[in-house]
């Protein structure tokens, strides 16, 4: 599969989420947040938190541990609150 | 007759299999791609025969037995809408790590033992290299065991509790007897294993890189002087459960001690609905799928055996030793310092929520979420109300804090397009 963060390109397998991908890459952030810019990962792991928002294909606020991958999916990091394109 | 399930983990698989079984028409839906829930990820779970399975589909709301229905990508904007009718419904959506916040907690590489554990299982992947495992609770030590079978040095197994309280219990041994002989499945981490203590800080700047440790006492204030510092890449913390009840709320079931009350059939306070699993307390996959063909036989109009019913017996009888054994203490309240955040979507910290009680005189947990914005972010609440509550000294009421009409996050675009009424009432 081909799958590009921040544009460049990781390795993932079928079936794997967002946040492993990112995780197995040795990443442990993927954004930060709106008020105090603090740098956040994962949480929960279970898509209750909502700590782990990323920006997939354009579109922001998607639970990088509940989003699997399909081949092609762009991934930005998530700066703050992003709007929707 | 069709009964819908919600939740396909051992809970809702065992309801959807004796429900099949006492011939009705079965649908499970539940949000992630395959079944298993938390406890099955990553293995190879089959759906039962004849259910009808809807992978990736969340249940986002629920007007009596009319349930809304969303399927495909998480948080993608162009998901599947549909509107699906039950005769007869069971909820089995399970439950969340509970964590306390303690200054650091929010640094990237600090994550719930659950997030870890099911990291490792569905994928393989570990959070880091050098890990502590913190909390309360016999979960922390197969969370510690999956990390070092994937070669994550675990430095310490920390419980904050006393487990020497099962000394009380001679009932609740005896009713878990193999759940407690497993304990020899983690010996490996044993040597590890300290109680009466707890991860009290993580440091760090953009990621934990270390934390500090203490002692405890046995209500769970830090013993001075017993402070000790560990490198670290990961802390995963992990202090009990809290059950998942914005459906059962919804759908009116009366709530009991922060969980779903349940008669012996497992049928809940609303006719027609039933509950199983760690929505009706914490007990482990064994009793959350003794409970789960309770209700699912029921809920298709059967009648449970006596063998069945006496092992969900059992099973409670250990999940109410479990929790008296592992009850948190209202010490961790002295952990968090003013900077810390309470609520991480909305970055608020004890130093506001005193604030907001001393000086704006927050009455009850209402008026402090409108005062200082604790629990208003995107997580609803879910991570840090019952904190926020107990740190301000109010009291928390699980079933008005989980009345949400949007259960699961949807987009407002999809909330525009959304059907009212089922395609085919007669499907
Ligand atoms: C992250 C995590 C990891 C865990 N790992 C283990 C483990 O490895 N070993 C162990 O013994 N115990 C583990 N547990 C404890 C575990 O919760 C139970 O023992 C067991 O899985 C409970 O079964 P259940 O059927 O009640 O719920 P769960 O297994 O939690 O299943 C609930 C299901 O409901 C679904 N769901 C919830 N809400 C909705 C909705 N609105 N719409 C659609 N679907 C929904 C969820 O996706 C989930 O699949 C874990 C708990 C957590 C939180
Ligand atoms: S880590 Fe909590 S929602 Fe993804």
């Amino acid at each position: 599969m081909k799958v590009t963060v921040d544009g460049t390109a990781v390795p993932a397998r079928p079936g794997q989420t967002v946040a492993a991908a990112l995780l197995a890459a040795g990443r442990p952030t993927w954004r930060d947040t709106r008020g105090g810019g603090r740098p956040r990962g994962l949480f929960c792991g279970i898509g209750v938190c909502f700590d782990c928002l990323v920006v997939v294909n354009g579109v922001p606020d998607v639970r990088a541990c509940q989003r699997v991958l399909a081949d092609g999916d762009d991934i930005r990091t998530q700066r703050g609150a992003e709007l929707p394109r | 007759m069709r009964v819908v399930v919600v939740g396909a983990g051992p809970a809702g698989l065992a309801a959807a299999r004796a429900a099949v079984h006492q011939g009705a028409s079965v649908v499970l839906v539940d949000a992630e791609p395959s079944v298993g829930g938390q406890y099955h990820r990553g293995e190879n779970i089959v759906v039962p025969q004849g259910v009808e399975h809807l992978p990736n589909t969340a249940v986002w709301a629920l007007e009596g037995t009319r349930l809304h229905l969303r399927t495909g990508p998480a948080d993608a904007p162009d998901r599947v809408a549909r509107v699906l009718d039950a005769d007869a419904l069971v909820l089995a959506t399970g439950a969340h790590d509970r964590a306390l916040p303690f200054p650091g907690w929010d640094l990237p590489g600090v994550v719930t033992a659950g997030a870890a554990q099911a990291m490792a299982k569905a994928h393989g992947v570990t959070i880091g290299k050098r890990v502590v495992v913190a909390g309360t609770g016999p979960f922390l030590l197969p969370v510690a065991d999956v990390l070092r079978r994937l070669h994550v040095r675990v430095a310490e197994v920390l419980e904050a509790g006393s487990p020497l309280a099962w000394a009380r219990e001679p009932a609740g041994v005896f009713a878990g007897r193999a759940k407690v002989a497993e304990i020899v499945r983690y010996r490996a981490v044993l040597p590890r294993y300290r109680t009466r203590s707890a991860v009290v800080a993580a440091h760090g700047t953009d990621r934990v890189t270390a934390v500090t440790v203490a002692k405890l006492d046995r209500d769970w204030n830090v013993r001075p002087g017993t402070e000790r510092r560990i490198e670290v890449d990961a802390v995963c913390v992990g202090f009990g459960f809290t059950p998942r009840l914005e459906l059962a709320v919804a759908a009116g079931c009366s709530v009991q001690d922060g969980f779903v009350r349940v008669d012996e059939r497992q049928a809940t306070s609303v006719p027609n609905v039933y509950a199983a699993g760690e929505i009706t307390g914490i007990g482990g996959a064994d009793l959350a799928r003794a409970e789960g063909e309770i209700a699912g036989t029921c809920a298709a109009g059967g009648t449970p055996s006596s063998r069945l019913l006496g092992a969900a017996r059992r099973g409670r009888t250990f999940a109410a030793a479990l929790d008296r054994v592992y009850h948190i203490r209202p010490g961790w309240r002295t952990w968090p310092d003013d900077r810390t955040l309470v609520c991480r979507c909305e970055e608020v910290d004890l130093g506001a929520l005193r604030t907001s009680v001393e000086e704006h005189a927050a009455l009850g947990l209402r008026s402090l979420k409108l005062t200082c914005r604790v629990g208003l972010g995107l997580c609803q609440g879910r991570v840090c109300l019952r904190n926020a509550a107990e740190l301000a000294g109010f009291p928390y009421d699980a079933e008005r804090f989980s009345r949400r009409p949007i259960a699961a996050p949807l987009r407002l675009g999809e909330l525009a397009d959304t059907p009212l009424e089922p395609e085919d009432p007669e499907e």
